[in-house]
């Protein structure tokens, strides 16, 4: 049964994609959304190209690709588009009153004052580099590892350390990332259905974990109340919060935000880089003679990674075209704006899709093949392509912390690939990503196995 | 052949990784927040500074305009 849904000549002037997984709650598009997004992003560009829509629920979603439109997209004055409608699988995570996104403005001020500073960046190395030897000084000489698992657990150190404070991180172990991945893992699209729909398991998951975190952040609270004041060089961001009187509900919320865009995108991307290097024997050779070449005379890994790692950078950003953590970049339109000669009314979503917009075979020839090559020898198809080699976005609201999770990233392969070497044990094929939640992560199984490297020629 | 520094303040986040990069080719602009090109047209022994400046650029808000020769 089909019904028909009145909409401003605007919209139906952009054609609509077609369905490919009925949706029975007369959803539109929901059905595919939840089961394969990406064939329903590549659909929209294959049939409808540069500007197509398909719906969720209630809401069309006009989604453009390519250069030119990207553009219009990505410089659309902030003042006429709201991000946190776009996303209301985020709101339950955050909690009430917690901001989604900071303006530009308040961005640009956050970052002359705070974590992500330019200047900041050789301390958080050294943070980091501390953190990932931490966490492979369990490791024996041999075994098995899960990538998800791994992941996740460093980059929540490596956040909650550099980002809140290191005493903070102090504070926290395995329990906290667990739960924090247990509310990644509740941004069901289901949510513009209704966001806090009954029976929905995932959702049930999101909200014990974050009742999880608010205790675990409670307890640190409690602690930090007891034994009362310390110096202000020891004290970090949650001093500085538990002092303006603020609840172990909202504190957490803040600490999920915070940690939100930095977490599941490092922790994939750091995963996604091994898995590649382990498909791509010569790439790994490359990278890891270039590691030793650059730490043969001793030099510290927080000096480094803040520097140039060609062949590693380009493994990397390779891997981000190719796997890029988020797919779609959305945005509600509150002001009627123009994209490819179409003026969207107001409540209408908007977006922009890396996942397609990466493997544009126009700006990236043999779009599908891994080769990051396209970044070395003078060639430069992130910054060739600044529109659609989009995995950080682009424009005014490019991810701010790119600096630093570029820098993250190679720190933390500096450290494993001078001391291990790595191996899949699965079929290459069987490595993929988990596309039934917004927040895409690793697919279990995911493993890899690690070799301590022979020392003998220093 | 010379070079022209391009800057697009309006996509600048103002991290201020150019100016680690090419002190004397990027200054940053208090008022405003974001970065001021001082040099527009730098020494080619610059270039290597500024092409750094441009690839870690975090917002890619920097380019390089090659200059058209004149004939």
């Amino acid at each position: 049964m089909t019904v028909t849904h009145e909409r401003p000549d605007a919209i139906a002037d952009i054609p609509e994609v077609s369905i490919a997984v009925p949706d029975d709650n007369d959803w539109g598009h929901l059905a595919e959304l939840r089961t394969d997004p990406v064939a329903l992003l590549d659909r929209v560009h294959a049939e409808c190209g540069e500007i197509g829509r398909f719906r969720l629920v209630d809401k069309d979603v006009v989604m453009v690709t390519g250069a030119e439109v990207n553009e219009q997209f990505f410089k659309a004055p902030d003042s006429t588009l709201d991000q946190a409608a776009a996303y209301p699988f985020m709101t339950p995570i955050f909690g009430q009153g917690v901001v989604f996104d900071a303006s530009p403005e308040e961005r640009q001020q956050a970052l002359k004052n705070q974590a992500l500073r330019g200047d900041q960046m050789r301390g958080h190395a050294t943070t980091i580099e501390h953190e990932i030897n931490r966490m492979v000084a369990e490791w024996g000489d041999e075994g098995e590892v899960d990538l998800l698992d791994f992941f996740a657990e460093l980059t929540i150190y490596n956040t909650a350390a550099c980002l809140v404070g290191l005493p903070f991180r102090e504070e926290i172990d395995a329990r906290f990332a667990e739960a924090y991945h247990g509310l990644e893992r509740g941004t069901d699209a289901l949510a513009y259905v209704d966001p806090y729909m009954e029976g929905v398991e995932s959702f049930e998951i999101r909200d014990r974990s974050r009742e999880t975190l608010v205790a675990l952040v409670q307890d640190i609270i409690d602690r930090r109340k007891q034994r009362g004041k310390v110096a202000r060089e020891e004290r970090d961001l949650l001093d500085v919060l538990i002092s303006l009187d603020m609840s172990a509900d909202y504190i957490t919320g803040v600490f999920i935000s915070m940690l939100f865009a930095g977490h599941h995108t490092s922790s994939g991307t750091s995963a996604w880089t091994l898995i590649e290097l382990m498909r791509h024997p010569d790439w790994m050779a490359k990278v890891v003679t270039e590691l030793d070449e650059l730490y043969a005379d001793g030099s510290e890994i927080s000096f480094q990674a803040l520097r140039s790692i060609p062949q590693l950078e380009s493994v990397i950003k390779e891997t981000l075209r190719l796997h890029p953590p988020l797919i779609i970049l959305m945005r509600q339109v509150q002001e009627e704006i123009e994209l490819a000669g179409h003026l969207i009314p107001p409540g209408t979503i908007v977006a922009a899709s890396p996942r397609v917009s990466n493997r544009l075979a126009e700006d990236f020839p043999d779009p599908d093949v891994f080769d990051p090559g396209r970044y070395l020898d003078g060639r430069q198809a992130d910054l060739q392509n600044r529109w659609t080699w989009i995995p950080f976005g682009a424009g005014k609201h490019r991810c701010v912390g790119n600096a630093f999770a570029m820098m993250q990233i190679k720190a933390i392969f500096s450290v494993l690939l001078r001391d291990f070497e790595f191996e899949l044990v699965q079929p290459s094929e069987t490595y993929r990503d988990d596309y039934s939640k917004m927040v895409i992560q690793l697919q279990r199984a995911c493993r890899a196995r690690y070799r301590r490297r022979a020392k003998a020629d220093g | 052949m010379g070079f022209k520094v391009v800057a697009d303040r309006d996509i600048c986040q103002g991290h201020q990784m150019c100016q680690a990069e090419a002190p004397d080719v990027f200054g940053f602009d208090e008022d405003a927040d974001v970065v001021e090109v001082l040099d527009e047209h730098p020494e080619d022994s610059l270039r290597p500074q500024v092409e750094s400046a441009v690839t870690y650029c975090p917002a890619f808000a920097l380019s390089i305009e090659e200059n058209q020769e004149e004939d």
